[in-house]
């Protein structure tokens, strides 16, 4: 019982004291279950993150699960990932409420269209940051521009895609590994 | 019943979203078009802003925020407890395989495929993010009349900023700084 209080409170800290997600939160993990805790070596660690980046989900929920796990089964990863999520359902519920109540004042909108711009320009960020590690030879461009265009221009479920190009993966490369 | 519908939705993110980050934004998008009465698509720019500049995972964030605006405090708890469902089963399963998932050849060879339709997934929501924001649909006269100038300088400053490498922000700074433009260009309106 000890033991899954601590996994909770561990994790709700990454979770609270962690911002924008991904590879930005590898290092408070390390601080967490490495350092302070002694749970994890710095590799098992590593490992764990490389996985979650390569299973479905979020990343940090992905890691969580995995190391409450190993911690205390099924049940601790189930504790360690909600600790991992309480935070930012926590702060999120009060920020939405408070937004949905300010929403009309010109002050707030404002700032949104400010705020809409820079977006745009996070979100082209992300896309190159992705791109350059994703796009590596012709295979890979014409997956990356068939899927924008077929996004923009035609209603297709994101979920065929995903299937048609991790199939594409396999069709291209899965041969050519094995052995 | 909306519950479970919404449960239903995010545990469909939370199964095909790969990659982390932005992953969850197409899925969104999807769930926006389908259910227009939930969150509209020209909310997503505010959830991003939102999810990036407070603590916690972004894909987490992100389905609270959409899952509040559906069907306030509850709502948030079932998106976000349908978002982690398939990860902790998929995990728990990955966890008796460990290193053998990582260096198998045909995960491997399905990323390969992955990893380009994910970034072309993120970038066709971002190329629809900023028709709402950075022009006036739809066709008004003149092309000038369409575009937003305001929005699309701020836009290519954060661009340009982000880009060079040695000035390296957090997002929150140049969120912060837009907002505080966005005021001052009110003014003046």
């Amino acid at each position: 019982m000890k033991l899954l209080w601590e996994l909770f409170i561990a994790f709700a800290r990454i979770g609270a004291f962690t911002f924008g997600g991904g590879y930005a939160m590898l290092p408070m993990f390390q601080k967490e279950l490495v350092e302070k805790k002694k749970w994890e070596t710095e590799e098992a660690l590593m490992d764990y993150y490389a996985i979650a980046q390569c299973t479905p989900g979020v990343i940090a929920v992905n890691t969580a699960t995995l190391v409450g796990y190993k911690q205390k089964g099924t049940i601790g990863g189930i504790v360690a990932t909600l600790g991992v999520v309480f935070p930012s359902f926590v702060i999120i519920t009060i920020i939405a409420a408070i937004l949905t109540n300010f929403a009309d004042l010109p002050v707030v909108q404002n700032a949104f269209i400010g705020i809409r711009a820079c977006v745009c320009a996070l979100i082209l960020d992300a896309v190159i940051k992705l791109g350059k590690k994703a796009i590596r030879d012709i295979p890979t461009v014409m997956i990356a521009v068939v899927v924008f265009v077929i996004t923009c221009f035609f209603n297709i479920s994101p979920i065929i895609l995903v299937l048609i190009a991790a199939l594409a993966g396999l069709l291209l490369q899965g041969r050519k590994f094995s052995k | 019943m909306i519950y479970l519908q919404l449960f239903y939705e995010f545990f469909k993110t939370g199964l095909f979203a790969v990659g982390g980050g932005l992953a969850t934004l197409p899925f969104l998008r999807d769930i926006a078009a389908k259910h227009p009465d939930w969150f509209t698509e020209s909310m997503l720019a505010d959830m991003i802003a939102v999810s990036e500049s407070t603590p916690g995972p972004i894909g987490v964030n992100m389905a609270t925020y959409a899952g509040f605006t559906t069907n306030g405090m509850l709502g948030s708890l079932v998106a976000t407890i349908g978002l982690i469902t398939p990860s902790v089963i998929v995990m728990l399963i990955v966890a008796q395989l460990l290193k053998s998932f990582r260096d198998n050849h045909y995960v491997n060879a399905a990323f390969y495929g992955l990893r380009p339709a994910v970034a072309g997934l993120i970038g066709a929501a971002g190329f629809s993010v900023a028709q709402t924001t950075l022009v006036h649909l739809p066709y008004a006269g003149s092309l000038w009349a369409m575009l937003d100038i305001p929005s699309i300088s701020i836009f290519l400053v954060v661009f340009i900023l982000m880009r060079i490498k040695k000035i390296k922000l957090h997002p929150i700074a140049y969120l912060a700084a837009s907002a505080i433009v966005g005021i001052i260009l009110g003014f003046f309106k």
